[in-house]
């Protein structure tokens, strides 16, 4: 067959925004990280001789919003919903402490390892990119308060759509890897799914408009291991 | 030259990919309408009937329904599949909500690796299927469903049909797979309008009696196959008996390979596989909505019509309604009663928000819907089903009949007098019911007026005193409803010599408070304002003591 096309060094970015009350920013996170997530996660990888592989199952399941009128659809992975709920909250409370107008931004970040030699570093390539910009609102009263609940939850339905359509492109994924190569792909850490390769960091922009960057190192241990 | 055939083993992987997507479609659409929260655990190790590495389940009826449907075909150019979700509610109105097209276009990916790419692709896009039907209209109706109007599904195969979705229907691609024998589109269209425009767009059927039985009446498109509810369960109460997944199933092992695209290994082993017994699938489908309805079922006779007022449910919480308003602004304007809120707003579809809708009247509806639940908890089994079966051959043309024909119904030990102060215009629009009523209805609600406390002494006293009491029902000048026979359980006391169901009947109808009637509490107001000078004065003098106190607090 024709040789495999080099894979694109450029990183493909989306970015979304919303613009939610402050106790529905946990959960409207969480619906955009997951649903990503959802489509960016494969069984785990199980090798066998002759460098063939199978496929384990990935389960999903409904999460209802209580602040806001939406129901996503999550991998079922109570590891992964972990370490997304850890992130969104630190976001969260970076939001909530910086006495910024509550304005912010969270990144998820879809890289492969790049192996060099010592005593350089591997690489973090990052092959594709999703920045949600967040608007913290707040509200006088109960009945804005119900409005938006509903607005929130029409405005998520588009950010899904949205991601969809995104993902339905079928431009670059990494190669499937060889088992030697499997981590530099995959974070193969959990034990039911196996999501690609991920890094989630947020910055939140002062009232003066500049950002004030807080990296957040990745959850997984692979970030220290050289 | 590159050899563009498919090998036939690529052929044959092809088919069976495609077929077994179009099912697991089907079951990840009609799965999202059942109205439920669903959940499938992941396992790491492949257990070899999840096809796309997905853990779908698989409801028996729906793989089966599906598979007629398709009648051993699959998706080609100009034969689509389609999944159509309506709603019917208690009355007989149905309304068209989305159309889910499985299609295929011309345009072929030659060069595409069917066992490997075309596969995870089509994993890929069922991931995006989950997602997208929790984010049409239809999921958040679909998850309250159950006491106003169910959510069915229908399957049919070949030409795309969108006119029942109503005007200005939007849609929403899911995804697209390239394959070489054509490209795989999945989308879904979607009314937007949920108002319910005139009576000429849905069709009027006998209203739904004891249990839900749909049969249609001139559906317009030329394929015939029958609606189904989305929370079926079969296998809870229906004789049919649909193989277990186990036994039907094709089971899929995928292996892949890593090493270079011309070697890849793909192995796909069937395990024995069984061809269903045919069983013949009939227009008549007894749903059994789960325990709230089969509650309902055993507890008495007529299922359908009192939920059209919210009676008759085991867990009615909060009264759900439909309400079609006669709103001025917007005539047939759909508002939606949500069952875990404790007020009316309109369906989120809905162009304008009239706020002035939740307003006395409505509250009233509530109130009045309250009333009969409550009452209606005190019924035991009717034995009357004359009167039932009377009623449910009531027409339907008039809703005037319609709402006669449920005050009169007997069910359990009430005897009703219609109510004749419910009036309402003769309207032939559906939910003529719930059009919203001039005051008269809050008049007459016992609720919010309460009759006058008859002039009999204390009916303490009285039951105290009587003996034999059961079976007679004491001083009930105001009567709408009669309690005949009231037998509750474990009612007996030995402290007082009176029973649960004697208690009952002798204080079902206590005096008005007195502080509620106007002249007494007007009375008691007025005193209070005059004693209130009296009051500051003696405040003002101990003024220091309560100082001191409350630095102590701090």
């Amino acid at each position: 067959g024709p040789p495999r096309p080099a894979p694109a060094m450029n990183c493909r970015a989306e970015v979304l925004e919303v613009s939610v009350e402050g106790r529905q920013v946990e959960e409207a996170m969480l619906a955009v990280l997951h649903t990503i997530l959802l489509h960016r996660s494969t069984g785990k990888f199980h090798y066998k001789k002759e460098g063939t592989y199978s496929i384990g199952t990935v389960g999903t399941q409904d999460v209802d919003c209580d602040f806001i009128d939406f129901a996503y659809v999550r991998v079922s992975s109570e590891e992964l919903d972990r370490a997304l709920r850890k992130a969104v909250g630190e976001f969260k409370d970076a939001l909530r402490n910086s006495g910024s107008d509550g304005m912010g931004q969270i990144s998820l970040e879809f890289y492969q390892k790049k192996k060099s030699r010592w005593p350089f570093s591997d690489e973090c390539i990052p092959w594709e990119l999703w920045t949600i910009k967040v608007n913290v609102v707040n509200l006088a009263n109960e009945q804005e308060r119900q409005i938006c609940r509903e607005k929130v939850g029409e405005k998520l339905c588009e950010k899904i759509i949205n991601i969809v359509e995104v993902m339905n492109r079928h431009e670059y994924l990494p190669k499937m890897p060889t088992q030697s190569e499997v981590d530099n792909v995959f974070d193969t850490s959990l034990k039911d799914v196996q999501p690609y390769l991920y890094k989630i960091s947020y910055q939140i922009t002062d009232s003066l408009g500049t950002s004030v960057t807080t990296t957040m190192r990745r959850l997984i241990k692979d970030t220290l291991a050289l | 030259a590159m050899d563009t055939d498919l090998s036939s083993q690529d052929r044959k992987d092809l088919d069976k990919f495609i077929k077994f997507f179009a099912l697991k479609t089907v079951q990840v659409i009609v799965q999202a309408r059942l109205g439920e929260k669903i959940c499938t655990r992941s396992s790491s190790s492949p257990t070899g009937s999840d096809w796309f590495n997905l853990a779908i389940k698989d409801i028996p009826e729906v793989t089966h329904e599906a598979k007629k449907a398709l009648a051993g075909q699959l998706p080609a150019v100009g034969r689509s599949m389609c999944v159509e979700i309506s709603l019917k509610t208690s009355e007989g109105d149905s309304m068209e909500l989305e159309i889910w097209c499985l299609e295929m276009n011309e345009k072929c990916d030659k060069e595409i690796k069917v066992s490997y790419t075309v596969y995870n692709r089509l994993s890929l896009l069922l991931k995006s299927l989950l997602a997208i039907t929790r984010v049409t209209p239809a999921y958040r109706l679909s998850r309250k469903q159950g006491h106003e109007y169910v959510i069915l599904y229908r399957i049919y195969f070949g030409e795309v049909q969108l006119s029942g979705l109503g005007e200005g229907f939007q849609t929403v691609r899911v995804g697209t797979v390239g394959t070489p024998v054509g490209t795989i589109t999945l989308s879904c269209a979607y009314r937007i309008n949920l108002a319910f425009m005139s009576t000429r767009q849905f069709e009027r059927t006998p209203p739904i009696m004891g249990i839900i039985i749909d049969h249609f009446v001139d559906r317009p498109y030329p394929s015939s196959s029958p609606m189904h509810p989305c929370n079926y369960r079969a296998g809870e109460d229906s004789g049919a008996a649909y193989p277990s997944v186990e036994d039907s199933q094709e089971v899929c092992t995928t292996s892949f390979s890593t090493s270079p695209p011309s070697q890849c290994v793909f192995t796909v082993t069937k395990a024995h596989f069984q061809t269903p017994p045919p069983v013949v699938t009939d227009t008549l489908k007894v749903p059994v909505m789960g325990l709230a309805f089969s509650h309902q079922l055993s507890s008495s006779r007529l299922s359908y019509q009192p939920a059209a007022l919210g009676v008759g449910s085991a867990d009615m919480g909060y009264p759900v309604l439909f309400a079609g308003g006669l709103n001025a602004a917007h005539p047939h304007q759909v508002l939606v009663w949500y069952k875990d809120r404790d007020f009316c707003c309109p369906s989120s579809n809905t162009r304008s928000k009239p706020r002035r809708m939740r307003s006395l009247v409505t509250q009233a509806i509530c109130l009045y819907c309250l009333c009969c639940v409550s009452l209606s908890l005190f019924s035991s089994p009717s034995e009357d089903t004359e009167t039932v079966s009377n009623s449910s051959e009531g027409k339907c043309g008039s809703p005037h009949d319609v709402l006669e024909t449920i005050f009169i119904r007997k069910v359990g030990a009430f005897v009703n007098k219609p109510i004749n102060q419910v009036t309402m215009a003769n309207l032939d629009i559906p939910f003529a019911m719930f059009a919203p009523k001039n005051v008269e209805l809050e008049d007459n609600d016992p609720m919010v007026n309460p009759p006058d406390s008859p002039e009999t002494e204390s009916p303490l006293q009285g039951s105290l005193h009587s003996e034999g009491s059961s079976g007679s029902s004491t001083g009930n000048t105001h009567d709408d409803f009669v309690m005949i026979d009231f037998k509750p359980a474990f009612s007996k006391d030995d402290i007082l010599p009176m029973d649960l169901g004697t208690f009952y009947r002798e204080f079902q109808n206590p005096p008005q408070l007195s502080s509620l009637s106007i002249e007494i509490g007007a009375q008691s107001m007025a005193e209070d304002l005059d004693s209130l000078p009296e009051k500051l004065a003696v405040h003002e003098k101990n003024v220091k003591e309560f100082d001191a106190f409350v630095e102590t607090l701090q």
